[in-house]
């Protein structure tokens, strides 16, 4: 008697735990399902009226009510694209280093400082790229970009400063800790055997690192580095304070741009007619879906990289 | 849509909550006269009245001090969201705020929207000031609504350009690029400049037109006020737009800019109100008040300048209340002028407010539709 009561008391707990953790679990996909019905609801009329031009269209004029978006795509997909270009050498490094090469007692503060990179508000980001890296760029760095290379597009004036350049450097300073840290902790959860087995055939170190190391964790760098274009990507207010904020494709780095976000971000808060709301929602799902198919993307590289990766490791183990 | 009925909702629940609070403030005052239940009530309802407003962010450091200053000598407690002209159009026309606010006049559409007569009521000057970056100039660089207009369009690109030599003569102009910054969230200040440009320059008026976000087709974008003065401030050879209060505020070089009687003006508080007072003395004495001061005639106008709007719908609100927003409106042109002035703010020139006031007297004394 006491036996069953005590089991069917049990039980209860076991239902309870349950529930509340499915409960949990449950909040999440709720919530995204949620975020994408009330978007595609007040992007609906944007969608339904004039969704070749959203997608296609490269004139933003409110007053017209022309909304085009690929200003602001392009510009979206260049910034983080370049940030990644920029910041992944150094960020894969960086780890290489922390987790490989350093000396002991330097491993506890670098990765305390790096990890530190990452806790600053991305405002503060912003006001520093300001006062800070668009001033230098703007005379040090471009007028030399604009002599040397000035024959090339991608180099031509005018300097404005705030620019395709600024919020390409500044993004990337923004996710090298992000890279940094996720590379790390998969560069240390490399077994010990790996490393050894290498060392056993006669490999010097950089030759451990490169054959036995790094091909290990590849598809944790990958996902390290789709975690930071993630990043990227949604990054709005240090990026609406150095990219420029023109509706325009940019034709130079030093052009100023748009992003998706920088758009919302600036342009939400007086956005009065029913067209220019419904538009700027049909940015923000554009951005949702945009970003999705970046996690879809790194999924797909991680899963092929583990499936083409697995035999390989076991024959050199 | 949604969202913005969305927060109507809200601000009805909002307002309701207040009205709520009100009614439970009352029933708890400790009344003398507790025989007289009914009239005590309405004692009650006559000494505190509470109205809310939204709208433009330029006038709200003015109309809070209004506002404040008014509860503090009448028991009127008028509670005031700066939630920007667009988003005081907005809830004027869904009827969620006694009255409204804006830079920008509501347009024919908008007001055929409401479904109800809205009058606009000027209450104060704004103007926008042309800043610069020159650090070489000596006196204040002059510009014509041409230059300007080319200048935003990105055809006017060099500061030694001849045309602009001819305006400045004997002045160091540089041989560099102009750099053009804009706002880049939409506003009332980015209205009333596209607004100037576009009576003044007949290439801006073709291409990007007037409006709070237009189509700028040169220079990079800041947000608010602060964002253009800061990027100006940064860019040595640059050229921006800020309201002129900031303008003042912050000690930014402010260009003289060419009115329609040839003369060079710079943006001071007379100069402002006379665009005003020139302007009203050849409009016809009629209920609609949304005339657009730029290009304003007169030898001492300056030309970039504009009233700010408050949007009231007589017929929705009631009596009792559009008495006391009448109340409110001949005490700020009257005894609120002085605190404009103090704000940095430029009051309406004496006809002007007297145009203004014979509007609020027609009103008040106009037959209702409700009681």
């Amino acid at each position: 008697m006491a036996a069953v009561s005590r089991w069917s008391r049990q039980q209860v707990g076991d239902r309870v735990y349950d529930f509340v953790t499915s409960a949990c679990a449950a909040v999440v996909p709720f919530l995204l399902v949620l975020l994408v019905i009330v978007i595609a609801r007040a992007a609906w009329p944007a969608l339904s009226l004039h969704a070749a031009d959203l997608l296609t269209g490269t004139t933003w004029d409110v007053s017209r009510g022309r909304f085009g978006a690929i200003p602001a795509i392009v510009g979206t997909i260049l910034s983080s694209l370049l940030a990644l270009c920029i910041a992944t050498p150094l960020a894969v490094g960086a780890a290489i280093f922390v987790s490989e090469l350093a000396p002991r007692h330097l491993r506890g503060p670098l990765s305390f400082l790096i990890d530190l990179l990452a806790a600053i508000p991305s405002v503060v980001y912003g006001l520093w790229g300001l006062f800070v890296l668009v001033p230098f760029l703007r005379v040090h760095v471009m007028p030399p970009l604009m002599t040397l290379f000035g024959m090339l597009p991608l180099f031509r004036g005018p300097a404005y400063g705030p620019s395709l350049l600024a919020a390409a450097l500044l993004l990337a300073i923004m996710i090298l800790p992000y890279i940094t840290s996720v590379s790390r902790e998969v560069l240390v959860a490399v077994p010990r055997s790996q490393r050894e087995a290498a060392l056993a055939l006669g490999a010097t170190r950089w030759e451990m690192i490169r054959d036995a190391v790094l091909p290990y964790g590849r598809s944790g760098l990958i996902g390290a580095v789709m975690l930071g274009l993630g990043r990227a990507l949604g990054e709005t207010m240090a990026v609406t304070m150095v990219i420029g904020n023109r509706h325009a494709v940019p034709h130079s780095l030093l052009d100023p741009a748009y992003t998706m976000a920088a758009v919302l971000a600036n342009e939400f808060a007086e956005a009065s007619d029913d067209a220019h709301l419904s538009a700027l929602m049909a940015v923000a799902g554009l951005l949702l879906v945009i970003t999705l198919l970046v996690n879809v993307v790194a999924r797909w590289l991680v899963w092929r990289v583990r499936q083409s990766h697995r035999p390989l490791a076991s024959s050199i183990v | 849509m949604r969202l913005v009925s969305r927060r109507a909702v809200l601000t009805r629940r909002f307002n309701s909550a207040v009205r709520l609070g009100v009614v439970l403030t009352i029933a708890c005052a400790p009344s003398n006269d507790k025989a007289d239940g009914s009239s005590a009530g309405r004692e009650a309802s006559r000494t505190r009245v509470d109205l809310t407003g939204a709208g433009a962010t330029f006038p709200y450091p003015l109309y809070s001090r209004w506002f404040n200053d008014y509860a503090q000598r009448t028991d009127v407690r008028i509670n005031y969201q700066s939630i920007g002209s667009g988003g005081g159009i907005r809830q004027m026309i869904e009827g969620t705020v006694d009255f409204g606010a804006t830079d920008v006049p509501m347009t024919d559409a908008e007001l055929a929207q409401a479904g109800t007569p809205i009058v606009h009521v000027p209450t104060v000057l704004g103007a926008v000031a042309v800043t610069y970056n020159l650090p070489e100039l000596k006196r204040p660089l002059r510009l014509s609504g041409d230059l300007l207009g080319l200048m935003f369009l990105g055809q006017l690109t060099k500061w030694n350009d001849p045309r602009l030599r001819d305006l400045n003569p004997d002045q160091p102009l540089p041989a560099t690029d102009i750099l053009v910054v804009h706002r880049a969230d939409g506003s009332g200040t980015s209205y009333i400049f596209s607004d100037y440009l576009a009576s003044a320059s007949a290439a801006w008026a073709a291409g990007p037109g007037r409006g709070k976000d237009v189509l700028w087709p040169a220079g990079i974008g800041g947000k608010g006020n602060e964002g253009v003065a800061g990027q100006v401030k940064q860019m040595v050879g640059s050229v921006g737009y800020v309201e002129v209060v900031y303008a003042r505020q912050n000690f930014l070089p402010v260009a003289h800019i060419r009115n329609s009687a040839g003369r060079f003006i710079s943006p001071m508080p007379y100069e402002i109100g006379n665009a005003a007072a020139s302007t009203f003395t050849g409009v016809v004495a009629s209920r609609d008040l949304r005339a657009s001061l730029v290009n304003a005639p007169g030898d001492q106008s300056y030309p970039i300048a504009s009233f700010t709007w408050m949007l009231l719908a007589p017929e929705r609100i009631g009596r009792a209340k559009a008495d006391q927003l009448y109340q409110f409106i001949r005490w700020a042109l009257a005894d609120g002028a002085s605190t404009a002035s103090a704000l940095g703010y430029v009051a309406l020139p004496t006809v002007t407010a007297t145009r203004v006031l014979a509007l609020i007297d027609t009103l008040a004394a106009a037959p209702r539709t409700k009681p």
